[in-house]
């Protein structure tokens, strides 16, 4: 098929579209020259951000009061389309947002959805997406049938994100239509977890814990590698599961995908859902008791050691530097 | 208070995965087990009911071939009755459709005050699965619930968020996902093993449901190709002997980081 009209579900942090709107706008571009922008809030501190990355449109609901997005934003999604602008192929970010909204929608226009993507193309066999299975080991290439929108979610860092030159898109207001009683869940308290030093994504170097730490007091030593290297502190999903740390350092299928210059890999085995998040980091070091770890599989430097006695060492050696 | 939870049933996560020559579909024909991340929403679910005093857990599930294992591991956590939707022609569904049978099956049983899905499961991911069916149900949902309780008629969530987590609120009946470490899962007893065994658990068909088309037959999406990804290469391995601190201090330098 031919894709003549694309949306991008964008999103925005602190008042700047996010990097992961900015990268599929990119994409999108290369796809139809008809990119729109769908905001779930108001547009207005973005909409000459995201018409430099290509959106030519930018649809805005203005604030959710509240509305959790995923039912509210799928129902004014189908009300547009519903109204005539069917997009052939709606582009969502892989995250709590994006993927509730799609789901919702996929509903409402009895459509499939492809998740997970790295890729997304228009080929022989029509609209197709490719996601890596087996910890990114193999490569498979699904291709909608049938009719669009087609919906397909892409992993952060599918894209590199670059501006096409200023533009000002034009910004239509939309109206959240009535929810009813699906639109029964609402927000009543924020709480953001304060961290401080660069953000985990965008780290150029991490630091992860995971088990074979032993205990949640030792994942001090991750905290305290990390700073001195000016990084940031990940972990596996085993002892965010455990408690030790928030949710928001997780590194893997379900949390962060990070592609920093060195990643150190402490006490991590090394997990297909924990491989997924860190593989494409430009440098591996692994320390691991277990010399079969499949971590030791894709490190640069793998030391098999404990890492109780090889962390604190480390720690010394590099403060003794500074 | 009645609680639907929502579980797969999947291949060990143990055991290497692997895709099916002609259909590309990953391989489900060994013996299946409940899986992990839908253990948390049973034992969510059996908490929620004794904490209100009246109601029961039922599970719902979907396989093509049958199988009930995983089914009962959660009636020997506690659940007490259990609805499997098998049917050969449900193999190849896309999550569209299983969301449609899931749902179905949620009615089948006289709905219920909640519905608990985990958040993606361990084998597939895609992870829209519990947002279809409460949008199937036409209810309001709350993914990603990391701490959950019922007052009266609200449900009171803290639901995961990219920063940190918000306080929801939502009236009943509803369909939530809850994270993995939302609660420890109790392990089943040798008497609830027993029980589960003469617990009743229904089969019936998609087409019993009014579910068509499912499989191949209803998915909008066909696999076109598989490939091998570029493989990273594994590079130095060394045993510490106490020094390789100094490696890794080496390997920072070389990079210019240190």
């Amino acid at each position: 098929m031919t894709i003549n009209n694309v949306w991008v579900f964008a999103q925005a942090s602190g008042g700047v579209a996010t990097t992961g709107t900015l990268e599929l706008l990119t994409k999108a571009r290369s796809l139809s020259s008809k990119v729109t922008a769908f905001v779930g809030g108001d547009a207005s501190a973005i909409a000459a951000s995201l018409g430099e990355y290509g959106a030519t449109k930018v649809y805005a609901t203005g604030d959710l009061t509240g509305k959790l997005p995923g039912v509210a934003l799928s129902a004014a999604m189908k009300s547009i389309i519903d109204s005539g602008d069917t997009p052939d192929v709606i582009m969502f970010p892989q995250n709590y947002e994006g993927r509730d909204t799609m789901a919702r929608l996929s509903v409402k226009l009895n459509r499939t959805v492809l998740t997970n993507n790295i890729d997304i193309a228009d080929s022989v066999d029509g609209v197709v997406a490719t996601t890596p299975i087996f910890g990114g080991n193999i490569l498979v290439t699904t291709a909608f049938s049938g009719q669009g929108p087609h919906l397909v979610s892409f992993r952060p860092k599918s894209f590199a994100a670059e501006p096409a030159g200023a533009s000002s898109p034009e910004v239509v207001a939309v109206t959240v239509p009535d929810l009813g009683k699906q639109g029964g869940a609402k927000v009543v308290a924020v709480h953001t977890e304060q961290s401080s030093g660069p953000k985990l994504d965008e780290a150029a170097i991490v630091v992860s814990g995971g088990r074979g730490l032993g205990e949640a007091g030792n994942y001090a030593l991750i905290e305290d590698l990390a700073k001195l290297l000016k990084g940031a502190p990940g972990a596996s999903r085993a002892i965010v599961d455990a408690g030790w740390v928030p949710y928001s350092y997780q590194v893997g299928q379900t949390g962060k995908v990070v592609k920093p210059s060195v990643y150190i890999a402490a006490g991590i085995s090394g997990a297909t859902q924990h491989m997924v998040g860190m593989k494409g980091s430009k440098n591996i070091i692994a320390i691991n008791k277990d010399k079969e770890a499949p971590i030791f599989g894709i490190a640069d430097l793998g030391i098999v050691g404990d890492v109780h006695k090889v962390l604190p060492k480390l720690i010394e050696a590099l403060k003794s530097r500074s | 208070m009645n609680i639907v939870v929502c579980v797969k049933q999947i291949p060990d996560p143990a055991s290497p995965g692997a895709l099916d020559a002609t259909t590309h579909a990953l391989k489900r024909d060994g013996k299946l087990i409940l899986d992990e991340s839908d253990a948390y929403g049973v034992e969510m679910a059996l908490q929620l009911v004794a904490t209100a005093g009246s109601g029961e857990v039922y599970v719902v599930s979907m396989a093509p071939n049958g199988e009930t294992s995983g089914m009962r591991t959660a009636l020997a956590m506690g659940a007490v009755k259990g609805l499997l939707v098998s049917d050969p022609a449900l193999a190849g569904s896309d999550a569209l459709t299983t969301a449609k049978v899931l749902a179905a099956a949620v009615n089948k049983l006289g709905g219920a005050d909640l519905v608990i899905t985990g958040t993606e499961s361990s084998d597939g991911y895609t992870g829209t699965v519990p947002e279809q069916i409460a949008e199937c149900l036409g209810l309001p949902s709350v993914t990603f619930a990391k701490k959950v309780k019922i007052e009266g008629s609200v449900l009171k969530v803290d639901r995961q968020s990219e920063s940190g987590y918000d306080e929801v609120e939502c009236t009943l009946p509803a369909v939530i996902s809850v994270t993995a470490g939302v609660v420890e899962p109790r392990y089943p007893s040798f008497k609830g093993i027993m029980d589960a065994k003469k617990k009743p658990l229904d089969v019936v068909t998609a087409t019993d449901l009014a579910v068509t088309p499912t499989g191949w037959a209803g998915a909008g999406q066909k696999i076109v190709n598989v490939t091998q990804a570029e493989a990273r290469k594994a590079g130095q391995v060394i045993e510490d002997d106490g020094e390789a601190f100094g490696k890794i201090v080496a390997f920072l330098e070389n990079l210019k980081l240190i």
